[in-house]
Order: structure tokens, then sequence, then C-alpha cells
């Protein structure tokens, strides 16, 4: 309880921080819209040359994609002090961290909260309304449920992905830069449902990186197009993706600690 | 009290060289140099005391400090600080320990000193009554009134190292660590910052562990010295042992240099 | 013209030093061509007859795109010159004896230069043993060799001329960081970074193909594997030709009025 509160102290000193520059914060919102919209704009062009990709609809698409950038856009939202713990390291300010008794995790946590991502996150709202009015989705309490599992689950997977890329710079500074294949290259992935891109991708984000486990499977149930329970749950199951972060995470606090740099 | 026995700490650093042959053959192989920080260090220190850790750049000043703050672990040596190892109980050491980094800032940039100090009450769970007895007695002696409902942006250096100093003391540690707390300060600010230094430590019998280059921080807050170089404990002493004559603090700190070859 | 050569190997060598993030890039670049390839074959398998370009040179396509990226890329920019203008330390280099605009002009390109040579041939070369409609073509013949590197320095030059552009109108705007993201975005997606002009609706196309975006990557991607007839590869570098004399006349001249603007008011 006391974590949480410290937390949204974190939180809203942060939102206090961002509100002193109100046009640069705004713009950077649009800026994230943009971006993500430019994404978007690809997908809507290449759904007016084809009608349908690998036995999916235009708006099933959406769905899926919009699913995918509002995970992603939470999970940079939160985890941004992870996402640019590079700097936290250059700076030495992970130095203050230790010094501080409280759990190192919150403390990262709360040094930054990136509200610019709002515009990503609205981008994704307005896409994802307009896939529910458009495709033939009938939905139930249970399909509701899948929807929740999907955004806990992938915010979850994304999140252990910031973890990863931050505890490797407790190694080296250099060349880190490859982990955004991991990150920004599931959210392009995840622009299609995973199936189109053949079964050896599928096999890889059902059992390696379980992006499939937070998109793919949980799709085809709201689609009705598979209706056991399995698939409902399997993104809550992604979340055993966060383990092996955590731990790696826990190795290179230790490792910072004998090394000092 | 701090002990500190037999400690060292040596790093891996890799090497670099120019050129671009060079560069090209650090992308395959990497030569690694060790640089030993600390060579066998021990000292001990009882509480209330005020000393001044010296040596030049580069001799392990701040590996030391890392150590006692918990944030470095040593390859071997042992390190007891008021009964805990620092390294190994993280949280309950530093509940026990200030620091003040004077290159680093640890108030929050864009909103008023104010909120950092209420956040910090936070992070160390300090009761609201703590909390406003120790703002109230910080302000007065810090002369933060007018500085408080400021941004730290808007503070100048001087003003805002007072209230750093503040933000390190809120939580009433009995161990403070200052690194450089005096740099690039005015005369005015440095003349209130040892002023505080002096009272903190006689009120609260808070201990005080300073490292600077400034040797009138020295001359007028500690009584024991500290000289460390090339990883080693040099010199342990008074600032009276080392003065010859009436030379200025700061040729005999260079005298000393110079007999050591640091 | 030497002073101009000495920043340009100046910035070329830096460039040069970044090399573990040019090995991060390179194997971002192939995750992101990868996947870009494997979706059009998608929507090749769903419906090969809309298919606007072969697949083959789809491929090519995409991986000329990653192996020059750092040609194209608007929003990789020079941050030193924009932080220059924004915080006024510009004012220095107006004191020395050198045309601001050619000199930003020669460090850009190096720039980009040094960071496209070392992306560019590891990412070809591997991408040219990757089996065919995945992996990269040879070119259509010598001949379309060669106006693909003309045309490509071309794009090279249309891009660095109008991100100085871009740094220039800084001068005169109240809101830089929004300036530079309008134009990121837009230059992005007219540019055919997103998707290839072709796969746009016909009348679209034809109209985003006489903006300046079009003479950036579009041009010399599609000549490399012929998805450009004879006519329309003359068109298209001539337009090169043409946007490359006008942005840089317009830069230029704004660039002379900032200079006046930043005398008068003394920085």
């Amino acid at each position: 309880m006391k974590t949480i509160r410290l937390y949204l102290h974190y939180v809203s000193i942060n939102v206090r921080c961002i509100m002193q520059y109100k046009t640069s914060f705004l713009l950077s919102a649009i800026g994230q819209f943009l971006v993500s919209f430019n994404v978007f704009l690809g997908v809507f062009f290449m759904f007016q040359r084809f009608s349908k990709v690998e036995g999916f609809t235009y708006s099933e698409v959406l769905l899926c994609f919009s699913v995918v950038l509002l995970e992603f856009a939470l999970a940079e939202m939160i985890a941004r002090g992870f996402d640019t713990f590079s700097g936290m390291v250059k700076s030495g300010e992970f130095d203050r961290v230790l010094v501080r008794p409280q759990n190192e995790i919150l403390q990262v946590l709360g040094s930054k909260f990136e509200l610019t991502r709002i515009g990503r996150i609205l981008q994704a709202v307005v896409m994802f309304a307009y896939g529910i009015v458009k495709s033939n989705v009938v939905w139930s309490v249970s399909k509701v449920c899948t929807l929740l599992f999907m955004l806990i689950g992938g915010t979850v997977v994304f999140t252990a992905l910031f973890f990863i890329y931050a505890a490797l710079c407790f190694f080296t500074l250099d060349g880190l830069e490859f982990m955004n294949v991991f990150t920004d290259g599931a959210r392009e992935l995840g622009k299609y449902p995973l199936s189109i891109y053949g079964k050896k991708m599928l096999l890889f984000t059902t059992f390696v990186i379980p992006y499939a486990l937070i998109q793919y499977y949980p799709l085809l149930y709201i689609l009705g197009r598979q209706t056991s329970i399995v698939y409902m749950v399997l993104p809550l199951a992604a979340c055993w993706f966060f383990i092996p972060a955590l731990l790696l995470w826990k190795y290179g606090v230790r490792c910072y600690q004998s090394s000092g740099s | 009290m701090i002990a500190m026995e037999h400690v060292c700490k040596s790093y891996k650093i890799a090497k670099r060289n120019a050129g671009f042959v060079e560069a090209c053959k650090a992308l395959f192989h990497r030569e690694y140099e060790v640089i030993h920080a600390l060579n066998d260090v021990s000292f001990t220190i009882h509480d209330g005391e005020m000393v001044g850790y010296i040596g030049p750049n580069g001799a392990g000043k701040s590996s030391t400090i890392k150590i006692l703050s918990g944030i470095l672990t040593p390859d071997s040596g042992t390190v007891l600080v008021d009964g805990h190892v620092p390294y190994k109980n993280r949280i309950d050491h530093v509940r026990e320990i200030g620091v003040v980094f004077g290159q680093r800032s640890q108030l929050w940039w864009d909103v008023p000193v104010i909120d950092s100090f209420e956040l910090l009450k936070d992070i160390y769970s300090i009761s609201d009554a703590c909390y406003r007895q120790s703002l109230e007695e910080l302000t007065e002696l810090l002369n933060l009134s007018e500085l408080l409902r400021s941004p730290a942006r808007q503070l100048s250096l001087g003003q805002r190292m007072r209230c750093e100093i503040a933000a390190s003391l809120l939580h009433r540690p009995r161990i403070l660590f200052l690194d450089e707390p005096t740099i690039g300060l005015d005369a005015v600010s440095k003349l209130a910052v040892r002023d505080f230094i002096l009272r903190q430590n006689q009120t609260h019998k808070t201990t005080v562990i300073l490292t600077t280059h400034d040797m009138q921080d020295i001359e007028s807050l500690t009584s024991r010295i500290l000289l460390i170089g090339k990883g080693q404990i040099l010199m342990d002493g008074s600032l009276d042992d080392i003065k010859s004559g009436n030379e200025s603090i700061d040729a005999t700190i260079a005298e000393l240099y110079r007999t050591y070859h640091i | 013209m030497k002073k101009y050569l000495s920043f340009f190997h100046l910035r070329f060598a830096m460039g040069l030093q970044y090399r573990t993030a040019a090995l991060a890039g390179i194997i971002t670049q192939f995750a992101w061509g990868g996947i870009q390839i494997m979706m059009f074959h998608a929507f090749y398998r769903t419906d090969a007859a809309a298919f606007p370009m072969s697949l083959s040179a789809t491929a090519s396509y995409v991986w000329l795109q990653q192996a020059f990226l750092a040609f194209f890329a608007v929003w990789m920019i020079e941050n030193d010159i924009f932080d220059a203008i924004v915080n006024g330390n510009i004012a220095y280099e107006l004191c020395r004896p050198v045309s601001i605009y050619s000199m930003w002009f020669a460090r850009s390109i190096a720039t980009r230069l040094a960071n496209a040579i070392l992306r560019c041939f590891p990412v070809l070369i591997v991408a040219a043993f990757i089996p065919q409609s995945y992996g990269i073509d040879a070119p259509a013949s010598p001949v379309h060799f060669l106006l693909f590197v003309l045309s490509l320095l071309l794009g090279l030059a249309v891009t660095v001329t109008f991100c100085l552009l871009i740094y220039v109108l800084t001068f005169f705007t109240i809101s830089p960081q929004g300036l530079r993201i309008m134009f990121t975005s837009c230059v992005e997606f007219f540019s055919g970074a997103v998707i290839p002009l072709p796969f746009f609706p016909d009348k679209m196309r034809s109209f985003m193909e006489l903006l300046p975006f079009a003479s950036m990557q579009n041009a010399a991607l599609r000549i490399y594997s012929a998805s450009m007839c004879a006519d329309e590869i003359r068109r298209a570098i001539l337009l090169q030709v043409f946007w490359l004399v006008v942005i840089t006349a317009a830069g230029k001249l704004l660039c002379r009025f900032a200079e006046k603007r930043i005398i008068v008011q003394g920085g």
C-alpha cells in the first residue's frame, strides 16, 4: 500500500514537471500521434489495394494493431525509466538510487513517467473504436475479459523487454540499439496478426518471446474463430516472460555493485 | 562507527587507442587494463568525528565513498558502518546515511524544491512530526524560506547546494558523506555551507566525511585528515601534524603530494 | 573548397567511430527488412493480381531502403546544428570565414555517407544471399545500375538540402520541435518510407511522384530493379535535379535572411 502511494507520488511529481513545459508536451504528444498515424496510413493504403490478408479483413487487422499499439504505449509510459536507463547509468544517477532506502525497481520506474505517450494511446483508442464498429465481433463478457487480459499481458511483456534492455546497460552501453528489434520490432510485427508471417514466426513468437500469446491467439478468440477457454487466458500465461527479465535485472544490479561502472 | 579493514577494489577498463585501424582491431579484440582503485585501505572513524578525505583525482576517494555508502562491493576486506555491512544490507544501511554529490543534483529540476522534499519524505518514510521538525530546523539554519517555493532550475548554484544539503539531511542521518560540497560556490555560499556543516556536527553529533579539493574546507571543518594516493592511505593525522611553520594550507598539501609522489 | 573538404573529412572520420552502434543498426535493419518483406509476401499470397510491383522488385526495394537508411532518414538530424540554432551558439559560427550553408551541407553529407558506408555493405551482401523474392536481386542492367547510383546520390543531396531547409526554418519559428515533428512525419509518408509509392492508389501516386519527397529515396530504389520505364526514369532524375536546385536556392536565401537577422539582433 505504501509502495503504491510512493509510486503515485512519483507519478504526480513527473506530471507536474511535464506541465511546466506545456507546448513542448503538447508537441511531443502530437509527434507520438503522428508517428503511429503514419504506420496506420501504411495499413490503410495497403487495404485500399487488397481486401484481405491471409483471411483477415481490414477491421480485424485494425483491432489487432490497435491493441498491440495500446499495450506498447502503456508499457512505454510506465516503464520509460527503464527504456532510457542508459542515461541513468551514464550520469551516475543510479548511484543516487542505491543510496536510498527503497527498492531499485520502484525508484527507476518512478524516475520517469512519460505522459507524452498519451498521443499514441489516443491513436490506438481511436483505431480500436473504429475496428470494433466495423468488424462483426459479437461482444460478450468473456471477450471483454480476453481483451483485458491482452492489455495486461501485453503491457507486462513489453515492460519485461524494457527491463532486459536496462539490465544490459549494466554490462555495456555500446550498441544496445539492437534491442529495438524486440521492442519496436514487436510493435511493427504486431500490426498484422502474427500468423501472416508464416509458421516459423508463429512458433518463435509462441515459445521464445511470447508475442503471439498476447496478440494472435486471443484475437482468434475475440473474432470467434476459436472458442476454447485456453485462448482466452493465454495472454496471462505470457507473463512468465517477466521472470527471466527480472532475474537478469537483479543480476545486473549485483554486477553494477561489484564493478561500479 | 565506521571501520574499513584491508579493503581492496580493482576495475577492468577497456583500452581505447586512437586511429581508424586501431578502432577496427578493437571491434574484434579488446585489451583490458586493471586499475587498482583501492589497495589495502584501513581506517576507523568514530561517531561524531569530522574527517577530511583528500587526495588527487583518481586516487580512490570516490571508490571509498561508494563502498561506504553501499553502492559498491569491495573485492576483499571488511567494512562495517554502525554495525551494518553496507553492501549486504543496503536498504537498512542507507536509512542511516546522507549523501551529497556536489556535482549532481537530487532535486527535481522543474518543480518547487519543497515538492522534491515531500517526495523524499515518502521515500525515507519520515513521520509527519519528524519531517516538520527537520524542515523547520533546516529552513532556518540554511536560510531556505525564500527558496523552497521556486523550482530548482531557477536557483543559483549556491542556493541549490543549500537545498541539496537539506535534502540529504531531512531523514536525520547519523553519517553524512559530502562529495565536494563547495565546488563552484561563491564566497558567501561557501561560508554558509561550512558554517552549517559545523553546526550540524556539533548539535546532532553527525559523523561527517568530506572529500574536497578546497583546502579551506578542510581547514575550517575537519580536525582529522586522511590522505589517499594510488589507492592507499598515505597519511592519517591532524592538520597541525603536517603544517610546518606558517605556510598556507594549499602549500602544505602541495608539499605533501610532492613528498608522496602523487 | 578545401575547407569544406576538411569539414567533410572530420565528420566522416567521426561517423566511422560509432562502430558498435553501426553493428546494432545493421541488426535492427535486418529485422526491419525481414518484417517488411514477410508482410509483403503475405499480401502477395492473398491476392497476387493486386500487387503493383513484382515481388522480387519489392524485396530489392526494401533491402536497398534498409541499406541506405542513413541517406534518407530525415529523423536522423544533426543535433549539433539544430542545438546551435536553438540555443544561439550559431553566432560563433558566423564569425568564421565560411559560408554556413555550405559548411552544414558538407558536414551533413559526410555524416550520412559515413553512416551508410558502415551499414550498407553488410546488409547488401547478406541480402544478396537470401533466396529469390526474399533477398535482393542484381540490378536490372548495368545502365540501370549506373542510373541508380546517380539517382541515389541526387536523392541524398535532396534529402540533405531538405534537412538544411528545416534547420534554417527553425530560425523563424517559435517552436523548432514542432516544426521538426511535422516535417519528419510528412517526409516519412510521402517519400515512400512507410510503403513504396506504387502501393498507393494511382491518382494519389501520380501526384505524390511530383512532390520533392519522391525525389529522395523513391526514384533510386525503383530505378534499381527497373520498376520504372525509360521515360519515367528520365522524368524522375530530371525532377530530382529540379528539386535539388529549388530547395538549395530556397535554403540559401533563407539562410541569408537568417544571418542578417542574427547580426541585426546581435545573437
